[in-house]
């Protein structure tokens, strides 16, 4: 939302409200650098400063309560009225970021900066941040500080790392050089995202499935290719040449719609779904598949569908 | 909005902060450009006006200069108009701005980007700067915006939720008292009207529409009320008191090898290993997932459990 210019006029009219304030405050300030702070651009501004400066009122006598110029591309308020500070917090803003400075606190990072800004923000917004109390984000602690620790010096100093990563959807551990690229919370579990030279593309890792991590005294040296990858669309984007299956689930085995991002979901009737997802790894199904047992069944790929049935028979002719 | 609207807005807030005596609807059309002739027109105006004010977070005051007076009048008190003085070092600013980065795109991005506006304006200087550390994001759920809503306003809801293993959706009726994210999951707890009972619902799983029913203000939160407590009492597995001897191919099942109790070689490539869990049906359905690679050895009935997974999977 940063960086966009609000397409409303109420938004128009907040941003003009916080312009005079944001001039005032800084004495003088660059046309550019407003232009960008706000996330509008330069003409956008200067028509926003034109229209500032034409308030006028009339009673009991005409005058202007702005006066303002941009001059040399630099902006100076010479005259604010009442108006050379921001209006107040309102409920939604104060509890946007007093919610995620607190969430912040519970992944442990911004260290001591942290609890002062609370404080801070806390004090400004007043009755406005009472009700950010109701909504609470509550972050899965990493068992292994030590691993989090370690993965910001490597950070920090920009050095290859070497990870013993374990895989659920295989039940492997792997080996791999990894250069970091930066560490993310998404859906309450921390990640790893750099640039795994075994894969040669950029990988996401758990913290908690790291078994074993040493930083490396080689320099970390992420291709110039690697995109980040845009984790707000969701943490798994199938490609197209993935694998695309189809399975049914009972009321019971509905949770696999919830946890794993499905192209379709449709309702059969008496609480029992029909999914289709994609996946790079048909094994990770095969497993899916036998903890769902009676409450799910693969229908499509069928060769798939036929390859759980004889996981299931092997591993029962097992307990004969 | 228009151009011409943002303009007698803005004149109207100027005029109203300017005051320090309350301004007659009369005394305000006379000072703000931009009203229609007729008095008709300009009433309805300036309620559509004042309301605009009002959702933007302006406190417009009603009220009369002396008990004499018979038109109410109005203005906008600067100590109530003013965000408070507020002074953030560097690394305080750092901090902000990744937080206002939590939300992205879910529901309250709009909201953290407004809020980092007027800080900004207060001369805080809070730079978009990525910085090497961690990135937290929250994603939310369709649901997530109408609960909030209520929770911050107060106001009873009803809606579709499916609870799990039901077939169809029951409609629910709950006093809200709080939204948390737990494990990345969003959840709402209260006060359910029906069961008349504490109850936890999953966002994901409220189907259709959030609908409020009653008014702001008619939902009273029970003091000393924590909801993250409340969720995670709900959500808490009971501790893990059962031990498990499992047969594990060796090269394999490594997710139940780190949490191994013991692990001691058991001959033609296998492994004896003992884990610990809470429920037999739970643990059940996760040891099936292995395969051929996991024999449950004992207890019985845990054996006995995973032996019914795999039938019904063969099926």
């Amino acid at each position: 939302m940063t960086g966009t210019s609000p397409a409303t006029g109420s938004a128009r009219l907040q941003r003009l409200l916080a312009l005079v304030p944001y001039v005032v405050s800084r004495k003088a300030v660059g046309l550019a650098e407003t232009a960008a702070a706000f996330g509008i651009s330069e003409r956008e501004l200067v028509d926003d400063l034109n229209l500032l400066w034409c308030v006028e009122l009339r009673a009991p006598d005409p005058y202007c309560p702005i006066d303002l110029s941009y001059e040399g591309g630099e902006i100076v308020v010479s005259q604010a009225e009442q108006m050379d500070r921001p209006l107040r917090l309102a409920v939604d803003e104060a509890s946007a970021l007093l919610v995620a400075l607190r969430m912040l606190a519970e992944v442990g990072a911004g260290g001591d900066a942290l609890s002062r800004t609370i404080a801070k923000l806390e004090a400004a917004a007043g009755e406005a941040g009472v009700p950010s109390a109701q909504v609470a984000v509550q972050v899965d602690k990493i068992a292994q500080q030590a691993v989090l620790t370690q993965l910001q010096d490597a950070l920090a100093r920009a050095r290859l790392v070497h990870l013993s990563y374990y895989v659920p959807g295989r039940d492997e551990t792997t080996e791999r050089d990894v250069d970091p690229m930066r560490l993310l919370v998404v859906e309450g579990r921390t990640y790893l995202e750099g640039w795994c030279r075994l894969a040669e593309a950029v990988r996401l890792f758990r913290l908690d499935r790291v078994l074993g991590l040493q930083v490396r005294d080689e320099p970390a040296s992420v291709p110039a290719e690697a995109e980040p990858k845009d984790v707000d669309q969701g943490l798994y984007r199938p490609a197209p040449e993935d694998l695309q299956v189809e399975i049914e689930l009972a009321p019971l085995g509905r949770w696999v719609a919830e946890y794993y991002p499905c192209e379709t979901i449709t309702e059969l009737g008496d609480g029992w779904l029909r999914v289709k997802l994609r996946t790079p790894d048909s094994r990770w199904v095969r497993r899916l598949a036998l903890r769902l047992g009676e409450n799910g069944r693969v229908v499509a790929p069928a060769d798939l569908a036929a390859q759980v049935r004889d996981d299931a028979g092997a591993a029962l002719a097992q307990y004969d | 909005m228009s151009r011409r609207k943002t303009e007698r807005l803005l004149g109207l807030v100027v005029c109203l902060l300017s005051s320090e005596r309350y301004l007659t609807a009369v005394q305000i059309r006379a000072a703000v450009p931009g009203y229609p002739e007729s008095f008709e027109a300009f009433k309805r105006m300036f309620e559509r006006d004042k309301e605009e004010l009002r959702e933007l977070g302006i406190p417009l005051e009603t009220g009369s200069n002396s008990a004499f007076d018979e038109e109410p009048g109005y203005r906008i008190p600067r100590q109530a108009y003013v965000l408070p003085e507020i002074r953030l070092e560097p690394d305080e600013a750092a901090v902000l701005s990744l937080a206002a980065r939590v939300w992205r795109q879910a529901e309250l991005a709009g909201a953290a980007a407004g809020a980092l506006l007027k800080l900004r304006a207060a001369g805080v200087d809070a730079e978009e700067t990525p910085q090497p550390g961690i990135e937290p994001r929250l994603t939310a759920e369709a649901a997530f915006g109408p609960l909030w809503e209520a929770v911050r306003d107060r106001r009873p809801v009803t809606f579709a939720y499916r609870a799990p293993g039901r077939s169809e959706p029951q409609q629910r009726r709950l006093d809200p008292w709080g939204v948390v994210n737990r494990h990345g999951r969003w959840y709402v707890a209260g006060h359910d009207a029906d069961r008349d009972a504490l109850r936890v619902f999953r966002l994901s799983r409220i189907e259709g529409p959030v609908r409020f029913t009653g008014p702001a203000g008619s939902v009273t939160v029970p003091e000393d009320t924590d909801v993250r407590e409340t969720v995670r009492e709900m959500d808490t597995q009971p501790p893990a008191q059962r031990t498990a001897l499992l047969r594990v191919r060796a090269g394999a099942g490594h997710g139940l090898r780190r949490h191994a109790a013991s692990v001691r070689p058991d001959g033609d490539g296998w492994d004896l290993v003992e884990t610990r869990y809470s429920d037999a049906g739970w643990y059940a359905e996760y040891l099936a997932s292995f395969g051929r690679a996991v024999i449950a050895v004992q207890p019985t009935d845990l054996r006995e459990a995973v032996i019914t997974q795999l039938k019904g999977a063969l099926a």
